[in-house]
């Protein structure tokens, strides 16, 4: 299993990533993993108090984790928000647009392709967690003072 | 008798396991018998194939006929287009298959 | 109709680059066929019987006289000379090399086109009204709505990886012509009391082994906020569908197990998250994208008189013609149905020729239904002879729309890799049973659906004479179905009984088409006679 790649610049979370459950019922950790399942919307009165999550995804095409990005972003999550589990090349970019900013996937992947598949597309049609500007924007310049 | 077949990777074309390698011919078929699962991981790792699996066969004497009429069409083509078959200009290709 | 600005090419070429090293990468070994498999899918590429074989994208059934050639030139250079048009809308190919299969993207992107959004677990390619724009009966050109979300839905990051594929239909019409509510999710245009535009909702729709037909989820939704309303729907759905067992995890099923009203709950729920984020397009962009959807340069003071002097003409233009919004316009429909032939079938001379009919004829634009005809929308009435004299040129004048050789049938075991039984010689048989057009007109509108295997590609659910091909020990077998509408008075078809063998099948047919004549009142439809009489009245007629 490997820890890339990451894009914050704070220090990691050095302690174990607890259950959902075990998370809502105890209070001493910042570390919490959510499960392919878990209703994440659960966590979101104690974000305040947490550091890092972890979104598993328990095989590349259960694309529940994606949504649960999502979901913390928008209720105001800053922390790090971490794809552990089978994180295969061709989904990093998707996860990258709803919120995710490390990585552990199952089997390490190769920088270089890393790269170039988060560079792969030119622009995005639609918002998301990240700040790339959608294409109508950029169709529309005027709109984009207001 | 047991056949091992796949789709080429590269082409997508019906292959079938002659005992050294993959024909396009069902005739070439070779009883595979107990080897079934160990020429299959093998050959799908070298990504050669796609997916190769084992079916029942049996030996007549128009050649080898797969017991089950999928397999039938995969060896012969589309039924619909007889032009477009391995048997273009035979009769009784339509009832080798049904 | 819309073209690409250098944004949307953009897109399209980078996808074609993508997938170009993807498929490297898997003829490298890199891969396995696991990994690669959802790829691939993403560009419309699967391995079937014979051969891959790409569907390829007609975004909501719209395409002009260049992007036909070019589907006609890949027909030529990558396959075997034709293609085949699908029930959504689509068209594939048969006999595709993965090695190609780039090239032939590129190829596609040069006309604007691509096979995003056509198989995988993805948002689909958006089905419509193939009379969009021209129909006399629409409130408004609903395609526009259908090109803001297909680059909304385009990549998008939470849902790329959806649970099954979710399929949208969208019309502006009373008239039904895009199987509205077998759809996961679909739009009917509709003006409130105040005389706004909005959207009527269905959700929970899908054929398959499990059919329901969509509900009423909403009877209003102002359309400025449907892509706000799109995501809360799959959010609600990709968060809570099960993701242990393939077959029960399209959408329709959430919706069975949680029941509508929950469901409906749910969504309105997260819609209302959804609008406190703001993600939904601006007016600017829809009437930009609108702007390519104005019609087209309409002549005024034509005539609507039709020659008359030939009567396989007059036939043809009673039957293929439909009500255009403009006087002196018809809308014209090409059946892909001659009798004996394969049902959407075409090949690239073909491609070619009404290509060329709709640059002359019907200001360069075409049209794919979900029956797998081909429409061309605009065409002035007194051209329709000449293109009557095309179309016999091409083979395509056969004058059976809604009749019962129009049948729809889905590749079945001739071709695809999950088929139980062959569909298309059934289909072939019934025709050529009732080839005699006095007889097919006699007997009026009789929708004939056939499947090869439960996943209902060939819509049995909706026929009204629906036909599934089963494996019963290893031999083709068919169950008759009865009584399916995929139009506006939507219902689902009944199994009638014990199923039959190849030349079985076609003879209950005909018993069931016989007892409808027997018993049917002045002006009834088949569906109609069979709605009054219900399954009893046909049973002992079909099974003796």
């Amino acid at each position: 299993m490997g820890e890339y790649p990451r894009f914050r610049t704070d220090a990691a979370a050095d302690e174990p990533a607890v259950t959902l459950d075990a998370f809502l019922e105890q209070t001493n950790s910042a570390s919490v993993l959510i499960e392919a399942g878990d209703d994440v919307q659960r966590l979101l009165p104690m974000l305040d108090r947490v550091r890092l999550v972890e979104v598993d995804f328990p095989r590349f095409r259960d694309g529940r984790g994606f949504s649960t990005a999502r979901i913390l972003r928008e209720a105001g999550y800053t922390g790090e928000l971490k794809a552990v589990g089978d994180v295969l090349l061709d989904l990093v970019y998707f996860m990258r647009r709803c919120g995710f900013d490390s990585f552990a996937p199952n089997h390490p992947l190769d920088p270089q392709q890393v790269e170039a598949a988060l560079n792969r597309y030119p622009h995005v049609y639609q918002d998301a967690a990240d700040d790339a500007v959608p294409i109508w924007k950029l169709r529309h310049p005027q709109l984009r003072h207001e | 008798m047991i056949v091992l077949t796949g789709n080429d990777l590269k082409t997508g074309d019906v292959v079938w396991w002659d005992g050294a390698g993959w024909s396009a011919d069902v005739n070439t078929a070779v009883d595979v018998g107990q080897e079934a699962d160990t020429i299959a991981l093998r050959e799908d790792a070298a990504c050669r194939v796609n997916v190769p699996y084992a079916i029942k066969a049996e030996h007549t004497s128009d050649g080898v006929r797969p017991a089950h009429i999928k397999d039938r069409i995969r060896a012969l083509g589309p039924t619909v287009r007889m032009d477009l078959t391995r048997r273009p200009d035979d009769a009784g290709a339509q009832d080798w298959v049904i | 109709m819309y073209r690409y600005d250098r944004y949307d090419q953009e897109m399209v070429d980078a996808r074609v680059a993508e997938f170009r090293d993807q498929v490297q990468r898997r003829i490298d070994g890199q891969m396995t066929d696991d990994q690669f498999k959802p790829l691939r899918l993403k560009n419309g590429l699967y391995l079937q019987l014979h051969a891959y074989m790409l569907r390829v994208a007609i975004p909501y059934g719209t395409l002009d006289s260049r992007q036909m050639r070019m589907l006609a030139h890949i027909a030529r250079k990558y396959d075997r000379g034709y293609g085949h048009f699908t029930t959504r809308q689509n068209i594939q190919y048969n006999w595709i090399r993965l090695a190609d299969t780039p090239d032939i993207l590129a190829d596609l992107a040069t006309v604007e086109m691509h096979a995003i959004q056509t198989s995988g677990e993805s948002i689909r390619n958006i089905s419509a009204d193939q009379y969009a724009g021209a129909a006399a009966d629409e409130i408004m050109d609903p395609r526009p709505w259908a090109e803001l979300l297909r680059q909304a839905t385009t990549f998008h990051p939470e849902f790329s990886y959806l649970p099954r594929k979710f399929k949208i239909a969208l019309i502006a019409s009373a008239a039904d012509r895009a199987a509205l509510r077998w759809h996961d999710f679909a739009l009917r245009i509709v003006k409130n009391a105040e005389g706004e535009t909005g959207f009527q909702v269905y959700a929970g729709g899908g054929m398959g082994r499990t059919p329901f037909m969509a509900y009423e989820i909403r009877d209003f939704l102002p359309t400025q906020h449907i892509f706000s309303y799109v995501q809360a729907v799959l959010r609600v759905w990709n968060m809570h569908a099960r993701r242990d067992n393939i077959h029960k995890q399209r959408m329709k099923i959430l919706v069975h197990e949680l029941g509508q009203e929950e469901f409906t709950r749910q969504v309105e729920a997260e819609f209302q998250h959804m609008l406190t984020l703001d993600t939904d397009f601006p007016q600017v962009e829809y009437d930009r994208i609108a702007e390519y959807f104005t019609p087209p340069p309409f002549e005024a003071g034509l005539t609507d008189r039709i020659e008359q002097s030939e009567p396989g003409f007059v036939a043809w233009a009673d039957r293929q013609t439909a009500a255009h919004k403009m006087p002196g316009y018809a809308i014209v429909n090409i059946s892909l149905k001659p009798v004996g032939e394969i049902p959407g079938d075409i090949s690239a001379e073909q491609m070619e020729m009404i290509a060329d009919l709709a640059e002359r004829y019907s200001f360069d634009e075409l049209r794919a239904t979900h029956a797998q005809n081909l429409v061309l929308p605009h065409v002035r009435k007194q051209d329709l002879y000449a293109v009557w004299q095309g179309l016999v040129a091409a083979g395509l004048a056969d004058a059976n729309l809604d009749l019962v050789t129009d049948i729809i049938a889905c590749p079945g075991l001739d071709y695809c890799s999950l088929a139980n039984a062959r569909s298309i010689p059934v289909a072939q048989q019934i025709a050529e049973r009732f080839a005699d057009p006095e007889r097919q007109k006699d007997i009026g509108e009789l929708k004939i659906k056939i499947s090869g295997c439960i996943n209902a590609c060939g819509h049995h659910h909706a026929g009204q004479i629906g036909i599934l091909g089963v494996d019963r020990k290893g031999t083709e077998n068919y169950q008759l179905l009865l009584g399916g509408s995929g139009a506006e008075d939507a219902s689902q078809a009944k199994i009638t009984g014990p199923g039959f063998d190849e030349a079985g099948i076609v003879d209950a047919v005909e018993r069931t088409i016989e007892q409808y004549r027997t018993l049917r009142n002045p002006g009834e439809r088949f569906l109609d006679t069979y709605r009054r009489v219900g399954m009893e009245g046909f049973k002992e007629a079909i099974y003796g």
